[in-house]
Protein backbone atom coordinates (compact mmCIF):
# COMPACT_ATOMS: atom_id res chain seq x y z
CA UNK A 1 0.00 0.00 0.00
CA UNK A 2 1.21 3.32 -0.74
CA UNK A 3 2.07 6.02 1.52
CA UNK A 4 -0.99 8.35 0.67
CA UNK A 5 -3.34 4.91 0.45
CA UNK A 6 -1.81 4.33 4.52
CA UNK A 7 -3.25 7.81 5.53
CA UNK A 8 -6.86 7.80 3.73
CA UNK A 9 -7.30 4.54 5.32
CA UNK A 10 -6.28 5.48 9.01
CA UNK A 11 -8.29 8.51 8.45
CA UNK A 12 -11.38 6.46 7.59
CA UNK A 13 -10.71 4.58 10.50
CA UNK A 14 -10.06 6.94 12.65
CA UNK A 15 -12.90 8.78 11.57
CA UNK A 16 -15.35 5.60 12.00
CA UNK A 17 -13.72 5.30 15.61
CA UNK A 18 -14.66 9.19 16.54
CA UNK A 19 -18.31 8.56 15.57
CA UNK A 20 -19.03 5.10 17.03
CA UNK A 21 -17.62 6.63 20.01
CA UNK A 22 -20.17 9.42 20.37
CA UNK A 23 -22.72 7.13 19.31
CA UNK A 24 -22.10 5.08 22.00
CA UNK A 25 -21.05 7.99 24.62
CA UNK A 26 -24.60 8.96 23.25
CA UNK A 27 -26.42 5.68 24.32
CA UNK A 28 -24.95 5.48 27.07
CA UNK A 29 -25.90 9.23 28.76
CA UNK A 30 -29.72 7.81 27.21
CA UNK A 31 -29.72 4.70 29.40
CA UNK A 32 -27.60 5.55 32.66
CA UNK A 33 -30.02 8.28 34.33
CA UNK A 34 -28.87 9.71 37.43
CA UNK A 35 -27.79 7.68 40.91
CA UNK A 36 -30.85 6.88 42.69
CA UNK A 37 -31.19 8.20 46.01
CA UNK A 38 -31.69 5.44 48.36
CA UNK A 39 -33.32 6.82 52.17
CA UNK A 40 -32.29 4.78 55.23
CA UNK A 41 -35.14 2.06 55.83
CA UNK A 42 -35.78 1.05 59.42
CA UNK A 43 -37.47 -2.59 58.91
CA UNK A 44 -40.45 -1.64 56.73
CA UNK A 45 -40.45 1.76 56.73
CA UNK A 46 -39.34 4.66 55.35
CA UNK A 47 -38.67 8.30 56.02
CA UNK A 48 -38.51 10.44 52.56
CA UNK A 49 -38.08 14.28 53.22
CA UNK A 50 -38.70 16.53 49.83
CA UNK A 51 -39.04 20.28 49.25
CA UNK A 52 -40.55 21.33 46.37
CA UNK A 53 -38.87 25.00 45.17
CA UNK A 54 -40.12 28.33 42.50
CA UNK A 55 -36.59 28.13 41.30
CA UNK A 56 -33.49 25.71 41.32
CA UNK A 57 -31.25 28.52 41.81
CA UNK A 58 -27.67 28.72 39.62
CA UNK A 59 -26.10 26.00 42.85
CA UNK A 60 -28.38 23.16 42.03
CA UNK A 61 -28.91 23.51 38.32
CA UNK A 62 -27.75 24.93 35.21
CA UNK A 63 -31.50 25.80 34.68
CA UNK A 64 -31.50 28.34 37.79
CA UNK A 65 -35.45 29.45 37.49
CA UNK A 66 -36.77 25.95 36.92
CA UNK A 67 -39.48 24.96 39.29
CA UNK A 68 -37.95 21.49 41.28
CA UNK A 69 -38.51 19.05 43.74
CA UNK A 70 -35.56 18.36 46.24
CA UNK A 71 -35.02 15.28 48.42
CA UNK A 72 -32.67 15.40 51.47
CA UNK A 73 -29.86 13.03 51.32
CA UNK A 74 -28.54 12.79 55.25
CA UNK A 75 -29.34 16.65 55.71
CA UNK A 76 -28.53 17.64 52.82
CA UNK A 77 -30.53 19.07 50.10
CA UNK A 78 -30.13 17.24 46.89
CA UNK A 79 -31.82 17.48 42.96
CA UNK A 80 -32.57 14.01 42.60
CA UNK A 81 -35.64 13.09 41.91
CA UNK A 82 -35.08 9.20 41.31
CA UNK A 83 -35.23 6.61 44.45
CA UNK A 84 -35.22 3.44 45.62
CA UNK A 85 -37.34 1.95 47.78
CA UNK A 86 -38.11 -1.40 49.48
CA UNK A 87 -40.88 -3.62 48.61
CA UNK A 88 -44.01 -3.64 50.70
CA UNK A 89 -42.83 -0.86 52.37
CA UNK A 90 -44.37 2.42 54.82
CA UNK A 91 -43.31 5.75 53.49
CA UNK A 92 -43.52 8.65 55.56
CA UNK A 93 -43.57 11.45 53.29
CA UNK A 94 -42.72 14.79 53.97
CA UNK A 95 -42.66 17.40 51.67
CA UNK A 96 -41.89 21.04 52.72
CA UNK A 97 -43.47 23.50 49.66
CA UNK A 98 -42.06 26.73 49.33
CA UNK A 99 -44.20 27.58 45.95
CA UNK A 100 -47.05 29.54 45.34
CA UNK A 101 -50.57 28.28 44.61
CA UNK A 102 -50.37 28.12 40.19
CA UNK A 103 -53.69 26.06 40.46
CA UNK A 104 -54.84 22.51 38.92
CA UNK A 105 -55.95 21.82 35.57
CA UNK A 106 -58.00 19.21 36.57
CA UNK A 107 -59.72 19.96 39.88
CA UNK A 108 -60.38 16.00 40.42
CA UNK A 109 -56.72 15.86 40.94
CA UNK A 110 -57.56 18.44 44.48
CA UNK A 111 -58.49 15.19 45.98
CA UNK A 112 -55.74 12.60 47.48
CA UNK A 113 -55.71 9.03 46.78
CA UNK A 114 -54.17 5.66 47.90
CA UNK A 115 -52.30 7.47 50.51
CA UNK A 116 -53.14 6.35 54.27
CA UNK A 117 -56.59 6.83 55.12
CA UNK A 118 -56.57 9.12 51.87
CA UNK A 119 -55.70 12.08 53.96
CA UNK A 120 -52.72 14.39 54.23
CA UNK A 121 -51.43 16.62 56.33
CA UNK A 122 -51.00 20.47 55.73
CA UNK A 123 -48.91 22.11 58.42
CA UNK A 124 -50.94 19.28 60.80
CA UNK A 125 -54.22 19.50 59.63
CA UNK A 126 -55.73 16.61 58.63
CA UNK A 127 -57.38 17.02 54.98
CA UNK A 128 -58.82 14.69 52.08
CA UNK A 129 -59.05 17.57 49.51
CA UNK A 130 -57.83 21.03 48.90
CA UNK A 131 -58.98 24.04 46.58
CA UNK A 132 -57.94 22.98 43.09
CA UNK A 133 -56.79 26.40 42.93
CA UNK A 134 -54.73 26.43 46.25
CA UNK A 135 -52.80 23.65 44.69
CA UNK A 136 -48.78 24.42 44.33
CA UNK A 137 -47.69 21.24 42.95
CA UNK A 138 -48.89 17.26 43.26
CA UNK A 139 -46.97 14.39 44.07
CA UNK A 140 -47.95 11.39 41.95
CA UNK A 141 -47.46 8.07 41.71
CA UNK A 142 -50.07 7.20 39.01
CA UNK A 143 -49.28 3.36 39.17
CA UNK A 144 -49.46 3.06 43.10
CA UNK A 145 -52.27 5.01 42.67
CA UNK A 146 -51.42 7.83 44.66
CA UNK A 147 -51.82 11.49 44.18
CA UNK A 148 -51.53 14.18 46.76
CA UNK A 149 -51.95 17.68 45.94
CA UNK A 150 -49.53 20.57 47.34
CA UNK A 151 -51.11 23.68 49.11
CA UNK A 152 -49.04 26.59 47.86
CA UNK A 153 -47.68 29.51 49.70
CA UNK A 154 -49.97 32.58 49.61
CA UNK A 155 -48.94 35.11 47.71
CA UNK A 156 -48.79 37.84 50.28
CA UNK A 157 -46.63 35.33 52.62
CA UNK A 158 -43.62 37.04 53.79
CA UNK A 159 -40.29 35.91 53.72
CA UNK A 160 -40.46 33.98 50.84
CA UNK A 161 -37.75 31.82 49.60
CA UNK A 162 -35.76 33.05 46.13
CA UNK A 163 -33.56 30.66 45.59
CA UNK A 164 -33.27 26.68 46.32
CA UNK A 165 -32.35 25.14 48.78
CA UNK A 166 -34.81 26.97 50.91
CA UNK A 167 -34.30 27.17 55.17
CA UNK A 168 -36.79 26.21 56.84
CA UNK A 169 -37.56 30.22 58.42
CA UNK A 170 -38.74 30.80 55.12
CA UNK A 171 -42.67 30.71 54.43
CA UNK A 172 -43.83 27.18 53.30
CA UNK A 173 -46.57 24.58 53.71
CA UNK A 174 -45.74 21.34 55.54
CA UNK A 175 -47.34 18.36 53.79
CA UNK A 176 -47.26 14.76 55.51
CA UNK A 177 -48.80 11.89 54.47
CA UNK A 178 -47.82 8.01 54.28
CA UNK A 179 -48.23 5.42 51.06
CA UNK A 180 -47.43 1.53 50.65
CA UNK A 181 -44.90 0.68 47.85
CA UNK A 182 -46.36 -2.98 47.18
CA UNK A 183 -44.60 -5.34 44.68
CA UNK A 184 -41.70 -4.66 43.34
CA UNK A 185 -41.41 -2.63 40.14
CA UNK A 186 -40.11 0.54 38.27
CA UNK A 187 -42.42 3.71 39.03
CA UNK A 188 -42.94 7.02 37.23
CA UNK A 189 -43.99 9.78 39.55
CA UNK A 190 -45.07 13.47 38.61
CA UNK A 191 -46.58 16.62 39.57
CA UNK A 192 -49.42 17.29 37.60
CA UNK A 193 -50.11 21.07 37.88
CA UNK A 194 -48.55 22.61 34.78
CA UNK A 195 -46.46 24.73 37.05
CA UNK A 196 -43.21 25.24 34.13
CA UNK A 197 -43.67 29.17 34.50
CA UNK A 198 -42.19 30.43 31.28
CA UNK A 199 -43.20 27.66 28.84
CA UNK A 200 -46.48 27.17 26.60
CA UNK A 201 -48.82 26.47 29.15
CA UNK A 202 -47.03 25.77 31.89
CA UNK A 203 -45.46 22.05 30.54
CA UNK A 204 -42.19 22.53 29.33
CA UNK A 205 -38.92 22.82 30.80
CA UNK A 206 -39.04 21.22 34.79
CA UNK A 207 -41.88 19.45 33.51
CA UNK A 208 -40.86 17.70 30.96
CA UNK A 209 -37.43 16.94 31.97
CA UNK A 210 -36.61 13.93 35.15
CA UNK A 211 -34.73 15.21 38.13
CA UNK A 212 -37.06 18.70 38.42
CA UNK A 213 -41.38 17.72 38.47
CA UNK A 214 -40.71 14.21 37.45
CA UNK A 215 -39.14 11.05 38.19
CA UNK A 216 -38.67 7.15 39.08
CA UNK A 217 -39.53 5.05 41.93
CA UNK A 218 -37.51 1.66 41.87
CA UNK A 219 -38.93 -0.39 44.51
CA UNK A 220 -36.41 -3.43 45.24
CA UNK B 1 -38.60 -19.39 -26.99
CA UNK B 2 -42.41 -19.52 -25.70
CA UNK B 3 -44.46 -16.82 -26.81
CA UNK B 4 -45.15 -13.92 -24.17
CA UNK B 5 -48.84 -15.36 -24.55
CA UNK B 6 -47.76 -18.81 -23.62
CA UNK B 7 -46.31 -17.02 -20.09
CA UNK B 8 -49.02 -14.85 -19.63
CA UNK B 9 -51.04 -18.28 -19.69
CA UNK B 10 -49.14 -19.90 -17.42
CA UNK B 11 -49.00 -16.98 -14.58
CA UNK B 12 -52.40 -16.55 -14.96
CA UNK B 13 -52.89 -20.45 -14.22
CA UNK B 14 -50.79 -20.02 -11.27
CA UNK B 15 -52.44 -16.55 -9.96
CA UNK B 16 -55.65 -18.41 -10.19
CA UNK B 17 -54.78 -21.62 -8.89
CA UNK B 18 -52.71 -19.99 -6.18
CA UNK B 19 -55.49 -17.56 -5.25
CA UNK B 20 -57.89 -20.62 -5.11
CA UNK B 21 -55.67 -22.30 -2.36
CA UNK B 22 -55.21 -19.66 -0.41
CA UNK B 23 -58.60 -17.78 -0.42
CA UNK B 24 -60.38 -20.33 2.37
CA UNK B 25 -57.35 -20.11 4.47
CA UNK B 26 -57.40 -16.30 4.14
CA UNK B 27 -61.53 -16.33 5.12
CA UNK B 28 -61.42 -19.20 7.52
CA UNK B 29 -58.27 -19.25 9.32
CA UNK B 30 -56.44 -15.68 8.89
CA UNK B 31 -59.98 -13.82 8.90
CA UNK B 32 -61.71 -14.76 12.00
CA UNK B 33 -58.09 -14.08 13.77
CA UNK B 34 -57.65 -10.49 12.60
CA UNK B 35 -57.19 -7.61 15.40
CA UNK B 36 -58.57 -6.33 17.19
CA UNK B 37 -61.07 -9.11 18.03
CA UNK B 38 -64.47 -9.68 18.07
CA UNK B 39 -65.12 -8.48 21.86
CA UNK B 40 -67.52 -5.45 20.72
CA UNK B 41 -69.49 -4.42 17.84
CA UNK B 42 -67.08 -2.08 16.31
CA UNK B 43 -64.63 -4.57 16.52
CA UNK B 44 -66.80 -7.15 14.87
CA UNK B 45 -66.65 -4.67 12.25
CA UNK B 46 -62.95 -4.17 12.41
CA UNK B 47 -62.27 -7.64 11.56
CA UNK B 48 -64.74 -8.13 8.53
CA UNK B 49 -63.14 -4.90 7.27
CA UNK B 50 -59.54 -6.46 7.95
CA UNK B 51 -60.64 -9.81 6.03
CA UNK B 52 -62.01 -7.77 3.19
CA UNK B 53 -58.82 -6.12 2.79
CA UNK B 54 -57.11 -9.28 2.76
CA UNK B 55 -59.08 -10.99 0.57
CA UNK B 56 -59.05 -8.82 -1.81
CA UNK B 57 -55.28 -7.48 -1.76
CA UNK B 58 -54.29 -12.01 -1.97
CA UNK B 59 -54.88 -12.60 -6.26
CA UNK B 60 -52.52 -9.24 -6.21
CA UNK B 61 -49.87 -10.94 -3.70
CA UNK B 62 -50.51 -14.46 -5.29
CA UNK B 63 -49.76 -12.94 -8.77
CA UNK B 64 -46.84 -10.52 -7.80
CA UNK B 65 -44.96 -13.76 -5.53
CA UNK B 66 -45.72 -15.78 -8.77
CA UNK B 67 -44.73 -13.26 -11.20
CA UNK B 68 -41.07 -12.74 -9.20
CA UNK B 69 -40.56 -17.03 -9.14
CA UNK B 70 -41.23 -17.67 -12.80
CA UNK B 71 -39.25 -15.10 -13.41
CA UNK B 72 -36.42 -15.88 -11.40
CA UNK B 73 -36.92 -19.68 -12.76
CA UNK B 74 -38.01 -19.36 -16.49
CA UNK B 75 -36.12 -16.48 -17.81
CA UNK B 76 -32.56 -17.33 -15.57
CA UNK B 77 -29.15 -17.27 -17.72
CA UNK B 78 -28.11 -20.99 -18.87
CA UNK B 79 -24.44 -21.13 -17.34
CA UNK B 80 -22.79 -22.14 -20.83
CA UNK B 81 -23.99 -19.28 -22.35
CA UNK B 82 -21.42 -16.00 -22.51
CA UNK B 83 -22.38 -12.73 -20.51
CA UNK B 84 -24.35 -10.40 -22.78
CA UNK B 85 -26.86 -7.80 -22.32
CA UNK B 86 -30.52 -8.83 -21.89
CA UNK B 87 -33.06 -8.23 -24.44
CA UNK B 88 -33.97 -4.11 -24.37
CA UNK B 89 -37.34 -3.84 -22.34
CA UNK B 90 -39.86 -2.33 -24.37
CA UNK B 91 -43.93 -1.68 -23.27
CA UNK B 92 -46.49 -4.67 -23.50
CA UNK B 93 -49.54 -2.72 -24.06
CA UNK B 94 -51.92 -5.62 -22.87
CA UNK B 95 -50.05 -5.97 -19.65
CA UNK B 96 -50.15 -2.54 -18.95
CA UNK B 97 -53.72 -1.86 -19.17
CA UNK B 98 -54.80 -5.37 -17.46
CA UNK B 99 -53.11 -4.38 -14.58
CA UNK B 100 -53.76 -0.77 -14.72
CA UNK B 101 -57.40 -2.34 -15.23
CA UNK B 102 -57.54 -4.87 -12.14
CA UNK B 103 -55.72 -2.56 -9.70
CA UNK B 104 -58.24 0.58 -10.49
CA UNK B 105 -60.92 -1.56 -9.86
CA UNK B 106 -59.91 -3.07 -6.49
CA UNK B 107 -58.29 0.67 -4.96
CA UNK B 108 -61.98 1.86 -6.06
CA UNK B 109 -63.90 -0.64 -4.84
CA UNK B 110 -61.97 -0.80 -1.38
CA UNK B 111 -62.50 3.44 -0.97
CA UNK B 112 -66.37 2.94 -1.85
CA UNK B 113 -66.67 0.05 0.88
CA UNK B 114 -64.11 1.94 2.88
CA UNK B 115 -66.52 5.08 2.94
CA UNK B 116 -69.70 3.42 3.32
CA UNK B 117 -68.29 1.53 6.15
CA UNK B 118 -67.42 4.76 7.94
CA UNK B 119 -70.58 6.30 7.02
CA UNK B 120 -72.47 3.34 8.73
CA UNK B 121 -70.93 2.12 11.29
CA UNK B 122 -68.01 5.02 12.91
CA UNK B 123 -65.84 1.54 12.35
CA UNK B 124 -64.83 2.85 16.60
CA UNK B 125 -62.60 5.88 15.54
CA UNK B 126 -63.56 9.47 17.10
CA UNK B 127 -66.23 11.13 14.88
CA UNK B 128 -66.09 14.24 16.16
CA UNK B 129 -68.79 16.40 17.82
CA UNK B 130 -71.18 15.95 15.01
CA UNK B 131 -71.07 12.06 14.42
CA UNK B 132 -72.56 10.29 11.13
CA UNK B 133 -73.25 6.98 12.02
CA UNK B 134 -75.02 6.82 15.40
CA UNK B 135 -76.37 3.46 16.92
CA UNK B 136 -79.93 3.55 17.31
CA UNK B 137 -81.62 3.44 21.18
CA UNK B 138 -80.26 4.77 24.13
CA UNK B 139 -76.10 5.47 25.16
CA UNK B 140 -74.25 5.60 28.09
CA UNK B 141 -72.18 8.39 27.57
CA UNK B 142 -68.55 8.28 29.50
CA UNK B 143 -66.38 10.78 29.20
CA UNK B 144 -62.18 10.11 28.86
CA UNK B 145 -60.12 13.06 29.57
CA UNK B 146 -56.73 13.08 28.48
CA UNK B 147 -54.22 15.11 30.52
CA UNK B 148 -50.41 15.03 30.71
CA UNK B 149 -49.97 12.02 31.27
CA UNK B 150 -53.39 10.42 32.69
CA UNK B 151 -56.66 9.27 31.49
CA UNK B 152 -59.63 10.13 33.87
CA UNK B 153 -63.01 9.26 32.96
CA UNK B 154 -66.08 11.21 33.48
CA UNK B 155 -69.86 9.84 34.04
CA UNK B 156 -72.27 12.44 33.50
CA UNK B 157 -75.39 10.34 33.91
CA UNK B 158 -74.18 9.58 37.56
CA UNK B 159 -74.24 12.70 39.02
CA UNK B 160 -70.94 14.30 37.03
CA UNK B 161 -68.86 12.16 38.86
CA UNK B 162 -64.68 12.02 37.51
CA UNK B 163 -62.51 8.70 38.25
CA UNK B 164 -59.41 7.63 38.15
CA UNK B 165 -60.25 4.06 36.62
CA UNK B 166 -62.84 3.26 33.43
CA UNK B 167 -65.61 0.71 33.87
CA UNK B 168 -68.70 0.23 31.55
CA UNK B 169 -71.54 -2.00 31.69
CA UNK B 170 -71.42 -4.78 28.83
CA UNK B 171 -73.83 -5.23 26.30
CA UNK B 172 -75.01 -1.45 26.67
CA UNK B 173 -74.14 1.44 23.97
CA UNK B 174 -71.49 3.57 25.16
CA UNK B 175 -70.84 7.19 23.95
CA UNK B 176 -67.17 7.87 24.45
CA UNK B 177 -66.70 11.31 24.49
CA UNK B 178 -62.91 11.90 24.38
CA UNK B 179 -61.14 15.27 25.30
CA UNK B 180 -57.77 16.76 26.03
CA UNK B 181 -57.03 19.30 28.57
CA UNK B 182 -53.98 20.13 27.12
CA UNK B 183 -51.51 18.27 24.34
CA UNK B 184 -52.86 16.16 21.98
CA UNK B 185 -53.29 12.95 23.37
CA UNK B 186 -55.10 9.71 21.78
CA UNK B 187 -57.57 7.37 23.56
CA UNK B 188 -56.69 3.48 22.03
CA UNK B 189 -59.35 1.01 23.94
CA UNK B 190 -57.20 -2.08 21.62
CA UNK B 191 -59.70 -4.99 22.35
CA UNK B 192 -62.56 -2.58 22.23
CA UNK B 193 -61.72 -1.68 18.71
CA UNK B 194 -62.23 2.50 19.53
CA UNK B 195 -59.29 4.77 18.69
CA UNK B 196 -59.87 8.17 19.05
CA UNK B 197 -58.08 11.23 19.21
CA UNK B 198 -58.21 13.81 22.13
CA UNK B 199 -57.97 17.41 21.21
CA UNK B 200 -58.17 20.09 23.56
CA UNK B 201 -61.61 22.15 23.21
CA UNK B 202 -62.85 19.22 21.13
CA UNK B 203 -65.56 15.88 21.78
CA UNK B 204 -64.52 13.75 19.62
CA UNK B 205 -66.80 10.73 19.87
CA UNK B 206 -66.32 7.33 19.45
CA UNK B 207 -69.75 4.19 19.80
CA UNK B 208 -69.07 0.90 21.23
CA UNK B 209 -70.67 -1.87 22.47
CA UNK B 210 -69.06 -4.58 24.21
CA UNK B 211 -70.80 -8.29 24.08
CA UNK B 212 -68.67 -9.92 26.92
CA UNK B 213 -66.95 -9.00 30.44
CA UNK B 214 -63.58 -8.60 30.18
CA UNK B 215 -60.29 -6.16 30.58
CA UNK B 216 -58.78 -4.18 28.14
CA UNK B 217 -55.84 -2.41 27.50
CA UNK B 218 -56.15 1.68 27.52
CA UNK B 219 -53.62 3.49 25.81
CA UNK B 220 -52.37 7.12 24.75
CA UNK B 221 -51.57 6.59 20.66
CA UNK B 222 -49.98 10.10 19.91
CA UNK B 223 -46.95 10.93 21.32
CA UNK B 224 -47.54 13.31 23.69
CA UNK B 225 -44.47 14.22 26.18
CA UNK B 226 -42.40 12.98 28.66
CA UNK B 227 -44.40 10.10 30.44
CA UNK B 228 -46.52 9.11 27.13
CA UNK B 229 -45.12 5.15 27.21
CA UNK B 230 -46.56 5.57 30.83
CA UNK B 231 -49.64 7.03 29.81
CA UNK B 232 -51.11 3.42 30.04
CA UNK B 233 -54.84 1.73 32.29
CA UNK B 234 -56.81 -1.16 32.25
CA UNK B 235 -60.43 -0.23 31.79
CA UNK B 236 -63.16 -3.56 32.42
CA UNK B 237 -66.71 -4.39 31.21
CA UNK B 238 -68.48 -5.48 33.52
CA UNK B 239 -71.85 -6.81 34.47
CA UNK B 240 -74.83 -3.86 34.81
CA UNK B 241 -74.90 -4.99 38.32
CA UNK B 242 -71.15 -4.77 38.59
CA UNK B 243 -71.31 -1.16 37.30
CA UNK B 244 -74.31 -0.12 39.53
CA UNK B 245 -72.55 -1.06 42.53
CA UNK B 246 -68.99 0.73 41.31
CA UNK B 247 -70.10 3.61 39.78
CA UNK B 248 -72.00 4.37 43.77
CA UNK B 249 -68.80 3.75 45.41
CA UNK B 250 -67.15 5.92 42.81
CA UNK B 251 -69.66 8.48 43.68
CA UNK B 252 -68.82 7.97 47.33
CA UNK B 253 -65.00 7.94 47.17
CA UNK B 254 -64.49 11.18 44.77
CA UNK B 255 -67.46 13.22 46.94
CA UNK B 256 -64.22 15.38 47.78
CA UNK B 257 -63.65 16.13 44.28
CA UNK B 258 -66.91 16.24 42.86
CA UNK B 259 -67.27 19.77 44.58
CA UNK B 260 -64.66 21.21 42.58
CA UNK B 261 -65.21 19.88 39.47
CA UNK B 262 -66.87 22.12 36.68
CA UNK B 263 -69.92 21.65 35.21
CA UNK B 264 -70.21 18.53 33.16
CA UNK B 265 -68.89 19.78 29.62
CA UNK B 266 -68.27 18.45 26.21
CA UNK B 267 -64.69 20.22 26.68
CA UNK B 268 -62.65 22.19 28.81
CA UNK B 269 -60.87 25.12 28.89
CA UNK B 270 -58.97 26.34 32.26
CA UNK B 271 -57.41 29.62 31.92
CA UNK B 272 -53.61 28.87 30.57
CA UNK B 273 -52.47 31.65 32.25
CA UNK B 274 -53.33 30.89 35.58
CA UNK B 275 -52.56 27.75 35.58
CA UNK B 276 -49.03 28.10 34.02
CA UNK B 277 -47.89 30.01 37.45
Amino acid sequence: MSGGGGKKLLAVVVGVGVVAALIVAYIVSLTNGPTPYRPAAQGKTVDLKLQTVAAIGPKLSPNATWVSYLVNENGTWKRSTVWTLPANATVHVTILNYDGRSGLRNPFLAQARGIDGNKFEVNGKPMGSINPDDASHTFAIPDLNVIVPIFGVADDAKNQCGDAPCDESMAHETITFTFHTGKKGHYRWQCFVPCAAGFVYGFGGPMQTIGYMDGFINVV
Amino acid sequence: MWSSWSHARRLTVLTVVGTIVLLPIVIFVLGPNMPPGKNTNVGDQQVFDNTVLLVVMTPFTVFILAYLLYAVFTFRADPAEPERDGAPIRGHMPSQVAWLTTTTIAVLFLAIFGSAELLTSGAGGGQGPKPIAKPSGSVLPVQVIAQQWEFTYRYPTYGGVETAQLEIPVDTEIAFHVTSLDAIHSFWAYELGVKADANPGVDNIAYVKSKQTRDFQIRCAELCGLWHGYMYDTGKVVTHDEFTTWIAQQKQLYAGSLKYLPPYSTSYAPDPTFRAG
